[in-house]
């Protein structure tokens, strides 16, 4: 994995709560065997009519909102399914990061595994992005901190493992397959075998 | 030695590394379930890295998101029933588990089902076990007094390759049910009420454990609807301490232990109870005495009230932008609106109990003109359960269809979907805009009210159906 220092970025708001995974990409997306060409599925439902065509209201459909690679959503964000075509989905159309004020649990982790860095505010930092979209923002993740454009600088909480992996590009798989004696270990000598 | 719970007492067994304040525990994991949605890209890991599956016997897959609910004999069925890509994906995954040496049950196993349904059936679900699936609902699993979550694909590579996760411990959370059910109010009823009561995101970053009088009352497959739908109060994981109803439901399946080890097994499991004085994070208590039973207005499964309530109303803009989607109005119950689908299927209530307790409505009645009744039992061997019981011929007899087991109209992955603008009736777990179909609408309820409500034609109180 690319590691992942700053981000810097115009933000695209869509000022909703509780977006869920359906919303995210919808089931039928999911029969694909890749995590590429994902794009298109992003939003989908939101984003095109009944024939296909893009509708004019929907905010990634809005000139402003191009090229921008940090989303701004309401409350409990990624909410619903285990899909980790969600984050692959964003991260084929182009975000890099999401800001919300909290995330679903499963989302979260697969977020953090996948590149795309999940940014957790406080109400009135929220409140400030919902009301200036398009403004430029930086996440740097070695600080764990969001730089507003007035260089008001807010640190967010992001696990330091995880962020710890993204930072120096280390996949956590190959972690985990260092752990492998202690996992014979407890294989071996469990004190209580299932 | 301190008051530890269910959970820590589950958790604890299965540290392999402690976590520390720079990296999370390593977490052994004793069952994993995997279906064809979530892992091909999982298995092109293993394979890019040319590694094996860890352990193969802790693995379990099944094919149930995409297949279709009509019979399928031959790779031809599977062709001209579905999509090009879902049965490439399906076919994806025979090769998978031939290739990686797991045990699949597929379209030729009397077991295949949905995967929340075939792992209790199996017996392959036991108290004090860490269960994952890259499936939400494994949460399903918690009913048995195991540690059950729903996890991503890149987290199935992990699990396939090391048999462990990193996790972070979660926070706990006790949810007190006490009081008895009344006449016509079921499990998901109260599962939807709790819902309603925390919100979606109220059990974020918690292990819900469900305690109390009502809880023990219930049987496996009514604690099953309860903790399956954890997830859509944000919770990644509930679990109900195991007790003589668990080991009833568990005793001679194919997959639990036998013999002196069946013993061992129970002596171990009546171990797995929360200590007099053990600490929750947060407690929430819930009474059911006077319970109705529950139906959504909304798009998400939080957005909920009694059968006779009138919706709720609110100026904030996404819950006036769910009520339109819905075309529901605030102020006046759902009870009497017309409905053009119900499903009555899903990990939540697709299992004997469920079929049994919406044949008992249909029984003698027809469903209404112009409404799509749409019957999928969670397994085969639900399929062949229910068949013996003759629960298919009320089925059809009320002009409803029978299928085969799967996932089916709960995503709408398969085919069977609610088309745009329709109004569904459903007793799955989800009622996010679109999740049927592009466009439809849902209405989640327990299998009492779907087949009232497919009887009368609207949305109707099973209290008042009854016979
Ligand atoms: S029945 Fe629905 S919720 Fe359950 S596993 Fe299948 S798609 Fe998921």
């Amino acid at each position: 994995m690319e590691p992942i220092t700053t981000i810097t970025s115009q933000t695209t708001v869509l000022p909703l709560d509780d977006v869920d995974t359906d919303q995210i990409i919808p089931a039928r997306f999911l029969v694909s065997t890749g995590r590429e060409n994902l794009a298109e599925a992003a939003f989908a439902d939101w984003r095109y009519d009944a024939d296909g065509k893009p509708k004019r209201d929907f905010v990634l459909n809005r000139p402003e909102s191009k090229g921008a690679s940090i989303l701004v959503t309401g409350n409990n964000f990624g909410c619903g399914s285990s899909r980790e075509h969600a984050p692959w989905a964003l991260l084929d159309y182009g975000f890099r990061a999401v800001i919300s004020t909290d995330f679903a649990d499963i989302f979260r982790n697969n977020a953090l595994k996948n590149g795309l860095v999940p940014v957790i505010v406080d109400e009135a930092v929220h409140r400030w992005l919902l009301d200036n979209p398009g403004a430029e923002v930086t996440i740097n993740l070695e600080q764990a901190e969001l730089v507003l454009p007035d260089d008001r600088k807010v640190s967010f909480p992001i696990d330091g493992f995880a962020r710890y992996c993204l930072v120096n590009g280390i996949d956590q798989l190959g972690f985990l397959l260092q752990q492998s004696d202690a996992i014979s270990e407890y294989e071996q000598t469990r004190a209580w075998p299932v | 030695m301190t008051a530890t719970s269910l959970f820590d007492k589950v958790w604890d067994h299965h540290v392999v590394v402690p976590e520390t304040a720079d990296t999370p525990a390593v977490l052994y994991i004793d069952l994993h379930l995997v279906h064809e949605i979530t892992t091909p890209q999982a298995f092109g890991v293993l394979r890019d890295r040319g590694l094996p599956v860890h352990s193969t016997e802790r693995t379990i897959a099944t094919m149930d998101h995409a297949t279709p609910t009509r019979p399928v004999r031959s790779l031809k069925d599977l062709q001209t029933l579905s999509t090009a890509a879902a049965a490439e994906q399906i076919v994806a995954m025979e090769k998978n588990c031939a290739e990686f040496g797991v045990k699949l049950y597929g379209f030729d196993s009397d077991n295949r089902g949905i995967v929340h349904v075939i792992g209790p059936e199996l017996g392959a679900t036991q108290p004090g076990k860490t269960i994952v699936c890259g499936d939400s609902h494994t949460s399903t699993h918690g009913a048995f007094g195991a540690l059950a979550f729903g996890i991503g694909t890149t987290e199935v590579g992990h699990v396939l390759a090391t048999q462990c996760l990193l996790q972070r411990r979660p926070r706990t959370l006790a949810i007190d049910v006490e009081g008895s059910l009344p006449a016509g109010v079921t499990s998901k009823d109260i599962i939807l009420a709790i819902i309603g009561k925390i919100g979606v995101n109220g059990g974020t970053g918690h292990v819900i454990e469900y305690r109390g009088s009502a809880i023990r009352s219930l049987s496996m497959e009514a604690r099953m609807t309860i903790c399956n739908m954890s997830i859509e109060a944000g919770a990644r994981a509930g679990m109900v301490a195991p007790d003589d109803v668990t080991y009833d439901y568990l005793a001679g399946r194919p997959l639990a232990p036998k013999g002196a080890d069946w013993d061992k097994a129970v002596k171990r499991w009546r171990q797995l109870v929360t200590d007099d004085g053990a600490n929750y994070d947060r407690q929430v208590s819930v009474s059911i005495d006077e319970l109705k039973p529950m139906v959504t207005f909304g798009t998400n499964p939080g957005m909920v009230v009694g059968i006779d309530e009138a919706v709720p109303s609110d100026s904030d803009p996404g819950f006036q932008k769910a009520l339109n989607y819905m075309q529901v109005e605030a102020g006046k119950p759902l009870l009497g609106k017309p409905v053009n689908v119900v499903f009555i299927g899903s990990c939540t209530n697709s299992r004997l109990s469920d079929l049994q307790a919406a044949a008992d409505i249909l029984k003698g009645h027809r469903v209404a003109d112009g409404v799509k009744l749409l019957v999928v039992p969670g397994s085969q061997k639900v399929k062949a359960e229910a068949e013996a019981l003759g629960i298919d011929t009320v089925i059809e007899a009320a002009g409803g269809e029978w299928r085969e087991s799967g996932c089916s109209m709960c995503l709408g992955m398969n085919g069977d979907t609610v088309a745009p603008g329709k109004l569904s009736v459903s007793t799955s777990n989800r009622n996010f805009e679109g999740r049927q179909g592009t466009g439809a609408r849902t209405i989640l309820a327990s299998p009492l009210t779907a087949a009232a409500s497919a009887i009368r034609g609207c949305v109707a109180d099973p209290r008042t159906t009854l016979h």
